[in-house]
């Protein structure tokens, strides 16, 4: 098993603190769930604004989804309604679905795009969907089956 | 003993699904401890209870539950022994089959009205919070007259004024209202039921509709099926109270539903009312939208104005999940974010140690390079080049212990690899904590082994152990008594929001400085 050594005096050369920049929500539209593509001022040059904004656009679409209000999502209502609710016991909802695949978008981001620039996007799902939060400056590892991954610094 | 191999992955740090790794977590906890891990809901802030190891969530008093499920139970157990038989006999056996079907849906909307999360929203991180305060500060009010704390948003061209809440900690979203009886803050706020004994809110809205509506269908079916019964007893001239005698439970029945059924028919229309209009009872009693306020016309943004599309979208709507992860497990912060702090402080000593050794040896060369000081420089050299080496050793030693230390659990700092060295002894004087030296929240995150699960590197024996044992059982009684003074005085003590509140990262702003050091030299007092 890989194992990292962690240098202390390599961590203290980098003294900045963890910081965390979160996104609000956009209320503009109602109660649905979606996220200011303003640019943090406290990103400041970290990160390029077009792919910020292609991040936020694509979650944003993604809660649209799971969130629609149209045939898939009456007839699920309805089926729910006559099978007293059972339904949810064993089947999926469509919205945690959208929710799973969110999650595996995020990660995929993290990893191709945040990681790198040495940030860290986390699920607003557990924010209680409030903000979509950015993390600098910390070390996250990974602890998988057979190495460890530094994933970011 | 080996690594562990089990996936310890930081829910907060990476967004990889968290419910499927809690299962894990527990069963080899479990596996290799035979202690249970604390689940989220055993923390939870609000005065909520919580049964069956938090699948199920009720509000602090049952209200009046227990009399609500007694009644329907009574009225239809004995309209199904009294006068179903007859009714069988004499009209059709549909009616006890459409009495059953629907006494099934009325118990079953009203389980699931009040066993479900209405919709609560988690509160907010201590991170979160922070952030909140410093935009409301630069918005420029000032420190001592408590500022107003709203923020106005616009919502389909209307503007809107977000409220904050100062126990959650946040900008109530749109259509977000505290409940004082839960003491959470519940996403489309109707209103609390005692009937149901729960909030009514996003999530839980259509059962109790479907709850109220089958119960004025079933309240009216009994009454008129009772009716019917008394009515074709009473025939041919035999008189009603001959009726009554044959059957007086007929007569309860009567009762019960005569009573009910205006108020349970009154509710129903009031809901369809508010569904059709896509209302709240919250926002109707306060009349946020009948344009109390003069000159404009203040209709409801979120309606569509269209009454279908308007119940359509409240009854049929998705069904979001719960923002509370009830049976997640809690990553237990306060034990191990303590022990990142010994382990960090021991090295950050040792490295000044080293520091003050090197300049002092810079020094003492530099001096000796003048002829009288000459031999015992050269021995007090050889000294500190000595000490030199056992402190590069030492953090070295130190360092390489932490990063290979396998063992990420949510537990007890008293649990060991032995595949680790012991290079802590807590008799070493660089393990003395020192008050003065404020834990470097930069560190802290990264000596982390396996997300946030730190690992402990003392040495096994018996003695450390018991002491890591006193240590952890003193910081399950604080965390025991600070979450139960937590909801009523609402302790703003950054120490036990970081013991208590859902993942936050250990790296605490200089803010929460002080705080965390509190909570960790009471815990180094225990130590030592």
């Amino acid at each position: 098993m890989a194992t990292e050594f962690h240098n202390l005096q390599e961590l203290r050369q980098s003294p900045s603190l963890a910081t965390k920049v979160f996104i609000q929500r956009d209320y503009s539209e109602g109660t649905v769930c979606r996220f200011q593509i303003k640019f943090p001022s406290e990103l400041g040059s970290r990160i390029e604004r077009t792919l910020f904004e292609d991040t936020v656009k694509t979650l944003n679409t993604y809660y649209a989804e799971a969130e629609k209000v149209g045939g898939q999502s009456y007839m699920e209502g309805c089926l729910a309604c006559a099978t007293a609710y059972f339904i949810f016991l064993c089947m999926e909802t469509r919205y945690e679905k959208v929710l799973k695949k969110i999650s595996g978008y995020i990660q995929e981001q993290n990893e191709k795009i945040y990681a790198p620039r040495g940030l860290l996007l986390t699920d607003p799902v557990e924010r209680g969907m409030r903000v979509v939060s950015f993390l600098s400056n910390t070390l996250i590892y990974c602890h998988g089956r057979s190495s460890y991954q530094k994933l970011a610094i | 003993m080996k690594h562990c191999e089990y996936q310890q992955i930081d829910p907060q740090a990476l967004s990889t699904p968290t419910p499927t790794l809690p299962p894990q977590h527990a069963v080899v906890q479990e596996e290799k401890k035979g202690e249970t891990a604390r689940r989220k809901w055993e923390v939870f802030p609000g005065k909520n209870r919580f049964y069956c190891d938090g699948r199920i969530i009720v509000a602090q008093q049952s209200g009046v539950l227990p009399l609500t499920l007694g009644l329907i139970l009574v009225t239809t157990v004995l309209f199904f022994v009294f006068d179903c038989p007859f009714l069988l006999k004499h009209l059709t056996v549909f009616i006890p089959a459409i009495g059953g079907v629907l006494f099934v849906f009325v118990v079953i909307s009203l389980l699931q009205t009040s066993f479900t999360d209405p919709g609560i929203l988690p509160r907010a991180t201590p991170d979160e919070a922070a952030d909140i305060e410093k935009q409301i500060d630069n918005s420029g009010s000032s420190t001592y007259r408590p500022p107003p704390r709203t923020k106005e948003v616009m919502i389909n061209q209307q503007v809107v004024k977000l409220k904050y809440c100062f126990t959650c900690k946040m900008f109530r979203p749109p259509r977000t209202s505290h409940c004082s009886l839960c003491d959470n803050c519940v996403e489309r706020f109707d209103h609390h039921c005692p009937w149901v004994g729960n909030c009514v809110g996003k999530r839980n809205y259509r059962f109790f509709y479907t709850f109220i509506v089958s119960l004025s269908f079933l309240t009216v079916f009994i009454f008129g099926c009772v009716a019917t019964h008394l009515a074709l007893r009473a025939q041919g001239g035999r008189g009603l109270m001959f009726a009554l005698q044959e059957s007086p439970a007929s007569a309860v029945e009567l009762v019960i539903c005569f009573f009910s059924v205006w108020s349970i028919l009154g509710l129903s229309g009031f809901h369809t009312y508010l569904v059709a209009s896509n209302l709240t009872t919250n926002e109707d009693i306060k009349g946020s939208w009948s344009g109390k306020s003069g000159t404009e016309d203040t209709g409801n943004p979120y309606s569509y104005n269209n009454i279908i599309t308007n119940c359509c979208s409240v009854l049929c709507g998705p069904m979001p999940p719960s923002l509370i992860d009830r049976r997640g497990f809690m990553p237990v912060e306060e034990s191990s974010q303590t022990v990142a702090t010994e382990v960090e402080l021991a090295a950050k000593n040792e490295i000044n140690v080293c520091q003050l050794v090197l300049c002092l040896s810079v020094f003492v060369c530099m001096a000796h390079h003048h002829p009288p000081l000459g031999g015992q420089l050269s021995g007090l050299c050889s000294v500190l080049c000595w000490l030199m080496s056992k402190c590069t050793q030492g953090t070295k030693d130190l360092l390489e212990s932490a990063s290979r230390s396998p063992c990420p659990q949510a537990g007890k700092p008293q649990t060991v690899s032995t595949s680790c060295p012991d290079s802590i002894d807590p008799a070493d004087p660089a393990v003395t904590f020192n008050p003065d030296v404020t834990s470097d929240p930069v560190a802290v995150p990264s000596l982390k082994c396996g997300g946030r699960h730190h690992s402990h590197t003392t040495s096994p024996p018996d003695e450390p152990r018991q002491l890591h044992h006193h240590h952890n059982r003193h910081h399950k009684t604080r965390s025991a008594r600070s979450s139960s003074k937590r909801a009523a005085l609402h302790i703003s003590n950054p120490a036990y929001n970081v013991s208590l509140s859902p993942p936050t990262s250990p790296g605490l702003g200089p803010s929460h400085g002080t705080g965390a050091e509190e909570h960790v030299r009471d815990s180094f007092a225990t130590l030592h």
